[in-house]
């Protein structure tokens, strides 16, 4: 007989690969960035601890704070429109229609065009006198707006560029929809609801779960947007599209104020925990599950 | 799984084709980014600056004669045109894009190779053994799932600065070689799904961990490990903000850096050039969607499911 290991070892042994990483690639430099977040370290020279300056800085740092607004007015407007828009499109493929799997592969595509094509494609389309977004506004007898220029619409162009990127969510929505037992909409339909309240009362509540989680992601996707305003306005026009990761980026790497960056990506860190211990107890509280 | 029932169709007729038609007119609208990349790519350079923003080129001479689209003289000149536009783009002074594909690629490779095999021994460390502790840290699992680049892309760079990464293709590749979240999700759900009888069988025979690991598991699980390879290759091969924080001189770019560079290269890069150096870029990834859609779609999908 061989040695037996106890099974908490031998399971531990096995998810080592993920856990040293775990460790490593993330633990490790957040520990790190904590500890430089209390100095001012510009990378060049030893670091000098400043005690709690740089959280203090930022309270005074009105670009922090443009920052943050536009992050949130954006994550705002492309979760709320996305979720919306997603979950339309999801129920259309639902419903068999002749060319669905056209549909379905042509609204998951751009989730696989990389972010710098993309960012080129965009701003050709934002163009003023030639671009396809205006030539569509045009037809409607609207326009044409400075998209990229103009800085009260530039933040809007990035949330209309974001809608692009939805497949994700319209996938996962198909997903769930596929799975809402039959047998609630045969139910519904004895009890004579109408498409709508069909929606509202039986589809809705059996696909809460994945309503929850596209939410959830999407917010924290939107969250850091940062490298379509990088490519296509470096966060101008008058910081109208400069967004918090942008901000952490200039201050790491183009300022070389690594102590604030540090301090800045923190703020980041503990909102993104935040948001997850609330979608983890959300799902626990609000989700509906079938009975097994 | 019986297709549809009558119960959730609108009337029928009318009300069926208007959505049809909404449907198509949604997926058109999602295509026509591409698209119209795709066909500024096939223009001469005049045609991209020109006001009247038409889909196809219209190759007009001097005097404003267009070609029929159908005829061999507009084929001819879409030819030419195609073939200079996407040459320039490719052997231009400033991108090096030879070189570019050749970083890419290798990167791409051991990410893909170091992601499959070592998220496929922690995914069977958290399905196929019962053991104490493991639900809990699988929850830290999902949790880092929800940890995006950009908010800990100054953290390690602190971090790889300290073991001198900087300017190394290592940060592009090795933690890859630790597994990743999504990919030990993925195929954890899959491994859950392989019957208990199969490896039990084989461990009353006397097969270890390991060997029903390599013997049942991985050759059962060939389908998501596929779909866990391609969406790591598209992952790595697009990624542009790994390369943009932790690369930093111009012979280690990878194609994504170049395609920015080409763009913002001095004096401004023709729109022309810039969209056929962008499907040049692309190139590979489209390929891959376009025979393997259905997988990847159904892949993706799996993330909101809960068992």
């Amino acid at each position: 007989m061989r040695r037996r290991w106890p099974t908490w070892l031998v399971g531990l042994a096995w998810v080592s690969p993920w856990l040293v990483g775990f460790v490593w690639f993330l633990a490790a430099p957040v520990a790190m960035s904590l500890f430089y977040s209390f100095t001012d370290y510009s990378l060049l020279e030893k670091s000098v601890p400043v005690g709690l300056a740089n959280y203090r800085e930022m309270l005074g740092d009105s670009l922090f704070w443009v920052s943050l607004r536009n992050t949130l007015v954006y994550t705002f407007a492309s979760v709320a429109v996305g979720g919306a828009m997603s979950l339309g499109i999801a129920v259309l493929l639902e419903r068999r229609l002749p060319g669905t799997g056209f549909v379905r592969a042509a609204v998951f595509l751009p989730t696989l065009v990389p972010i710098v094509a993309a960012a080129i494609g965009w701003r050709y389309m934002f163009t003023t006198d030639n671009g396809l977004i205006n030539a569509g506004l045009k037809s409607v007898g609207v326009g044409p707006v400075d998209w990229l220029g103009d800085p009260r619409a530039a933040l809007w162009a990035m949330v209309l560029m974001g809608l692009w990127f939805y497949g994700t969510s319209v996938v996962i929505y198909t997903a769930a929809l596929r799975d809402v037992p039959r047998s609630l909409y045969e139910a519904a339909a004895i009890d004579g609801l109408g498409a709508w309240r069909r929606f509202v009362s039986v589809t809705l509540p059996s696909m809460s779960p994945a309503v929850l989680f596209n939410t959830v992601m999407s917010t924290i996707w939107s969250l850091q947007i940062f490298a379509a305003p990088l490519l296509m306005t470096r966060g101008g026009p008058d910081n109208a599209t400069m967004v918090f990761s942008l901000y952490v980026y200039r201050n790491a790497f183009e300022y070389g104020r690594m102590g604030y960056a540090s301090a800045l990506a923190w703020v980041q860190i503990l909102i993104a925990v935040a948001l997850t211990l609330v979608a983890l107890g959300l799902s626990r509280k609000l989700t509906y599950y079938r009975a097994a | 799984m019986s297709n549809g029932s009558g119960t959730r169709r609108w009337g029928g007729g009318a009300g069926r084709w208007m959505l049809t038609a909404l449907m198509l007119v949604v997926g058109l609208m999602f295509l026509a980014p591409l698209f119209w990349m795709f066909a500024t790519s096939l223009k001469p350079a005049a045609e991209t600056l020109s006001r009247d923003v038409g889909v196809l080129p219209r190759f007009a001479d001097e005097s404003g004669v267009a070609p029929g689209k159908l005829s061999g003289a507009y084929a001819e000149k879409l030819g030419s045109q195609a073939a200079a536009n996407y040459s320039a783009a490719f052997d231009n002074p400033v991108t090096d894009f030879r070189l570019y594909i050749r970083n890419t690629a290798l990167v791409s490779v051991l990410s893909v190779a170091g992601m499959v095999l070592s998220s496929a021994i922690a995914a069977y460390g958290f399905s196929r053994i019962k053991w104490r502790g493991r639900d809990s840290l699988f929850l830290v699992v999902l949790a880092t799932m929800m940890i995006p680049f950009t908010v800990i892309m100054a953290p390690q760079y602190l971090l790889y600065k300290h073991m001198g990464w900087i300017g190394t293709f290592a940060p592009l590749w090795v933690p890859a070689w630790f597994g990743g979240a999504f990919t030990v999700f993925l195929l954890r759900q899959f491994f859950l799904g392989i019957p208990r009888e199969l490896d039990e069988a084989a461990q009353l025979d006397g097969c270890s961990h390991w060997g029903s690991f390599w013997r049942i598991i991985l050759p059962l699980a060939k389908p998501a490990l596929a779909v866990a390879a391609l969406l790591q290759f598209i992952a790595s091969w697009n990624d542009f903000l790994a390369p943009l924080v932790f690369i930093n001189q111009q012979k280690q770019y990878t194609l994504m850096m170049g395609l920015a560079l080409y763009e913002r290269q001095h004096g401004g890069t023709p729109w022309n050039h810039v969209m056929a150096a962008s499907f040049i870029t692309m190139a590979p990834v489209l390929v891959l969607f376009l025979f393997t859609q259905r997988a990847l779609i159904e892949g993706v999908a799996t993330q909101g499911l809960k068992e």
